[in-house]
């Protein structure tokens, strides 16, 4: 179970809701996913325009916890002001705090993010902070009280899955809060590989809309996810560097 | 009245005086939308109540797809 401030997902995975080809293979994503939280962003409604379709409205957001991000913001206030309007839906208390720092690499700016987290944990937010893979930043948000800290494995939308696995192993191991591995996930492979380290949930969007087949590939995240847990919890061998006979070396049938 | 509206000068007809009748002319009550006004958040209680004047700088914000 992961368990996030007071309330528990039987899902490790929580997925992003941007991109997505269409109404039909988002809903069908979304749901073989198995994923009990959704990240979504907060804008300006379009109502200039001739209408353009949005996925979200269309999904029964009721069935699911709701993770707006602060994506667009640029300095801790503007984070908090876009936190603040997602909760005055009434449909969310929680919070991913995305400030980003660099257009290029679309890296958060740790300075801001720790800023807004604090800010936004004086208002009672459930703050999930998504942070680079800085081990001493993940203390300083930790220490701030958030309620998750999210790593990122790569830069947003890049697929190159996960850079820094000791960087990452050092986050996992020294918080006492969930630690989420959010961004860069390209395949399953590496959505396994953070379970395996010891991460407590994946948080992925492109990897899944982005694929040839969402669909399926939602289905492979959630077992990826499954089994790399499964993987951590049973714990793998150690490597070693030379090989071990699996069979017998005694009894052989010789002439 | 003359509003902005979403960064839009936008001239709004006299029947439309609160934030409900805002909502319905743009044929949004059915939809999940945050009001701010002059960067104050309003509450869905306050709908009815609060009154727009000329020069008000409203959002009308709503959940889009991102990760």
């Amino acid at each position: 179970m992961l368990k996030i401030a007071d309330q528990t997902f039987n899902s490790r995975l929580l997925l992003g809701t941007g991109k997505y080809p269409s109404f039909e293979i988002q809903k069908e994503a979304v749901a073989v996913s198995g994923t009990e939280i959704l990240t979504f962003a907060v804008r300006r409604m379009n109502i200039f325009e001739d209408s353009q379709p949005n996925f979200l409205e269309q999904l029964d957001l009721s069935k699911y916890k709701l993770l707006p991000n602060t994506a667009g913001a640029k300095t801790a206030e503007e984070a908090v002001r876009i936190a603040r309007l997602a909760k005055a839906s009434g449909l969310c208390d929680m919070i991913k705090v995305e400030v980003i720092g660099c257009n290029k690499s679309l890296l958060p700016d740790p300075v801001e993010t720790l800023k807004a987290s604090e800010m936004l944990l004086a208002e009672g937010f459930i703050v999930l902070p998504y942070t680079s893979d800085d081990v001493v930043l993940a203390k300083r948000l930790e220490e701030l009280g958030v309620h998750a800290i999210m790593p990122g494995a790569s830069p947003i939308g890049s697929g190159k899955g996960i850079l820094n696995p000791m960087n990452l192993k050092f986050i996992i191991e020294q918080s006492s809060v969930p630690v989420i591995i959010d961004a860069g996930i390209g395949s399953p492979k590496d959505a396994a590989f953070a379970m395996e380290l010891g991460a407590d949930g994946v948080l992925l969007n492109t990897a899944v809309s982005g694929a040839k087949d969402p669909v399926k590939m939602a289905v492979a995240m959630k077992m990826a996810i499954e089994a790399g847990r499964l993987g951590y919890e049973a714990g793998r061998i150690d490597e070693k560097n030379y090989a071990v006979a699996s069979s017998p070396l005694t009894g052989m049938v010789t002439s | 009245m003359t509003i902005r509206i979403n960064g839009r000068k936008v001239e709004l007809p006299d029947d439309v005086q609160t934030i409900h009748n805002l909502l319905n002319y743009y044929d949004l009550e059915d939809r999940i939308v945050i009001v701010e006004i002059n960067q104050q958040i309003t509450l869905k209680e306050q709908y009815s109540s609060l009154t727009l004047s000329d020069g008000d700088i409203v959002e009308l914000i709503h959940f889009v797809g991102g990760g």
